[in-house]
C-alpha cells in the first residue's frame, strides 16, 4: 500500500471533523471518496497534505509517518489555482520547481499531448474553465510526488465539460498512473473513474462503506448506461440516503 | 487603449480650454502681468529663458530621479522586512506612521543644519516623502494575495521563502505601482521644497529667484515645469509597468 491512514482523528476546537477514519490507496490506484458537503473531505487532505496535524490516528506513506510534514503529495485544488502572471508553461511547472529544477521539454510534451501546446505562452486569463482544469492537472502530475490529491477538480464546471474532463482524465491517466485519491460529490463520477470508493458520513465523518468498482479499464461513456452501472449507482444512493434520513 | 486616449483626448482638449478662457479673462480685464500673466506671456518666457532656465531643470530632473530611486528601493525594503518578520512590524509600523506626521517643512532645515547643503540631505527628504506610499501600498498588496494560491502553494509543501517571492511577490506588483506612481509624483515636490531650503541650482532656486523679483512669469513657467515632470515621470512607471505586469485584467 502506498498510503494508508488509520484511526485518523481530526477536531477544530468543539468541533469532531473526522472520526477514526481508516483508508488505504495502493500503488497505480484510483480511489474516489463520496462524502456530503462540509463532511470534512478537504480537512483530510489538509491532513495528508501536511497543513494540519491529527489529533489521533497515523497516516504512512510507504510505511513512513508524514504526520504534519509537507510536500509529499502532488495536490489539484477545486479551483484551478493557477498564477495569472505565469505562462500556461510557467504554471505548470510551477510545482515542481519547488524542488529543484523543472523539466520543461517535458512540460512541453504533456502540453502538446493534452492539446495545449498553442497555449504554452498564453495567459491562464485567455483560458476556459476546462483547459484551466487541464493545465491544473498536467502541473500536479509534473510534481514528482507518487500520490495524487484531486479535491472536486471538476466540481466547478458546467455537466457538458464535465462528462469531457472526466474522458480527458482517464486517457491521461491509462498513461501515467499514478496513484490517485479523488474527491467528489457525484456518486456517477466516482463509479466511472475509481476502482474503490469511500463512502463518508456527515460530520463527524466516518468510513460508512468501501466499495470495489468491477468495471474494467479502460472505460469509457457508454459505461454510464450499462445495468451494472445503475445497480451500483443505487446500491451507494442507499448508503446516501441513510446519511440524509439520520 | 482606444477609450484611454480619447479620454486623454478629451481633459487635453478641456485644458485647452481652461488656457484660453484664462487668456482672454487676463487681456478683457487687463490685469497687469507682475498680478498674473496670460498662458502666453509665460510661454514667451519660457521659450526666452530657456538657456537659464534649463540648468536648474536638469538638476532638479536629477535630485528628483535619484532621490524617487532611493525612497522606492527602501520602501520596498522596509516593506519586505516589516511584512515577513512580524514582531518587527509591530514595533516599527507605528513609528513609520508618526513619522509620515512630522512636516517636511519642519524637518528639512534640520537636516541641512546636520548634513550641510549638499545632495545627502536633500535626497534625504525626498526619500522621506516617497518612501512611505512605497510601504503601505506594499504591504497592503503582500496581505490581499489571493488566499486560493496561497491554499495551494501550502498544499504541495512550498516553504515561507518559496510563498513570498513565487507567490506574494508577484501578486503584488500591481499594487506595488499604484504605490510608486503616488511616489513619483511626491519626489518631484520633495525635490523642489528641498531645494527651497537651500541651493545653488535647481528649480525651486529659480522660483525663489523668480518670487523675489516679481517675475510671476517665471513662477509660471517652474510650476508648469513642475506639473510636466510629474506627468513625465507618472508616464514613465505606466510604461515600466505595462511591460512588467503581465496576465491581469485590462485597465484593473
Ligand atoms: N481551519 C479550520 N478551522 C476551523 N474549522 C474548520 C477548518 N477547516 C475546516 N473547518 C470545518 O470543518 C468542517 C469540514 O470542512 P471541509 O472543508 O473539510 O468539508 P468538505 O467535506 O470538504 O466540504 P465541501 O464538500 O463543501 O468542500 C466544516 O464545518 C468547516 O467549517
Ligand atoms: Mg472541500
Amino acid at each position: 500500500m502506498l498510503l494508508n491512514i488509520k484511526e485518523l482523528n481530526k477536531t477544530f476546537g468543539d468541533l469532531h471533523v473526522l472520526k477514526d477514519i481508516n483508508l488505504s490507496v495502493g500503488k497505480n490506484e484510483f480511489v474516489a471518496i463520496l462524502g456530503p458537503s462540509g463532511s470534512g473531505k478537504s480537512t483530510l487532505f489538509q491532513l495528508i497534505g501536511g497543513n494540519q496535524t491529527p489529533n489521533q490516528g497515523e497516516i504512512l506513506l510507504n510505511g513512513e509517518s508524514i504526520n504534519g510534514k509537507t510536500g509529499f503529495i502532488s495536490y489539484m485544488p477545486q479551483q484551478s489555482s493557477l498564477f495569472p502572471w505565469r505562462t500556461v508553461l510557467e504554471n505548470v511547472v510551477l510545482a515542481a520547481e519547488l524542488n529543484g529544477k523543472p523539466d520543461y521539454e517535458e512540460a512541453k510534451l504533456w502540453l502538446e499531448k493534452v492539446g495545449l501546446a498553442e497555449f504554452a505562452n498564453s495567459y491562464p486569463i485567455e483560458l476556459s474553465g476546462g483547459m484551466k482544469q487541464r493545465v491544473s492537472f498536467i502541473r500536479a502530475l509534473l510534481s514528482k510526488q507518487n500520490l495524487l490529491c484531486l479535491d472536486e477538480p471538476f466540481s466547478a464546471l458546467d455537466e457538458f465539460t464535465r462528462l469531457k474532463m472526466q474522458k480527458w482524465l482517464l486517457s491521461v491517466w491509462e498513461e501515467n498512473r499514478k496513484s490517485i485519491l479523488f474527491i467528489t460529490h457525484s456518486i456517477e463520477e466516482a463509479l466511472f473513474l475509481a476502482d474503490r470508493i469511500y463512502i463518508l458520513s456527515k460530520r463527524p465523518a466516518q468510513v460508512k462503506a468501501e466499495i470495489k468498482v468491477p468495471f474494467s479499464r479502460p472505460r469509457d461513456e457508454s459505461l454510464l448506461e450499462t445495468n451494472e452501472f445503475f445497480l451500483l449507482k443505487q446500491q451507494i444512493f442507499q448508503f446516501i440516503r441513510e446519511e440524509l434520513s439520520e | 487603449m482606444r477609450k484611454v486616449w480619447i479620454r486623454g483626448g478629451k481633459s487635453v482638449l478641456f485644458l485647452l480650454f481652461l488656457f484660453i478662457l484664462w487668456e482672454a479673462l487676463v487681456r478683457i480685464t487687463e490685469t497687469p502681468m507682475w498680478l498674473l500673466p496670460a498662458p502666453s506671456d509665460v510661454i514667451k518666457e519660457a521659450v526666452i529663458g530657456f538657456d537659464t532656465f534649463s540648468v536648474h531643470i536638469l538638476s532638479t530632473v536629477y535630485l528628483a530621479i535619484l532621490g524617487l530611486v532611493i525612497g522606492c528601493s527602501v520602501g520596498l525594503l522596509i516593506a519586505i522586512i516589516l511584512y515577513r518578520l512580524p514582531k518587527v512590524n509591530e514595533l516599527l509600523y507605528p513609528l513609520l506612521i508618526l513619522s509620515q506626521n512630522i512636516p517636511t517643512i519642519v524637518l528639512a532645515p534640520l537636516l541641512i543644519i546636520w548634513f550641510g547643503f549638499g545632495m545627502m540631505p536633500k535626497l534625504m527628504i525626498i526619500s522621506l516623502v516617497c518612501f512611505f506610499p512605497i510601504v503601505v501600498a506594499s504591504m497592503d498588496g503582500f496581505r490581499q494575495t489571493a488566499p486560493e494560491l496561497k491554499h495551494y502553494m501550502q498544499m504541495v509543501g512550498a516553504s515561507r521563502n518559496q510563498i513570498f517571492w513565487k507567490l506574494e511577490f508577484p501578486h503584488s506588483l500591481p499594487s506595488i505601482f499604484s504605490g510608486l506612481k503616488i511616489a513619483a509624483t511626491y519626489s518631484v515636490m520633495g525635490a523642489v521644497i528641498s531645494e527651497w531650503l537651500g541651493a545653488k541650482k535647481g528649480v525651486g532656486v529659480y522660483m525663489t529667484l523668480a518670487q523675489s523679483s516679481f517675475r510671476i512669469d517665471r513662477v509660471f513657467v517652474a510650476i508648469f515645469f513642475v506639473m510636466l515632470l510629474s506627468i513625465v515621470l507618472f508616464g514613465m512607471i505606466r510604461a515600466i509597468e505595462k511591460v512588467v505586469v503581465k496576465g491581469r485584467n485590462e485597465g484593473a
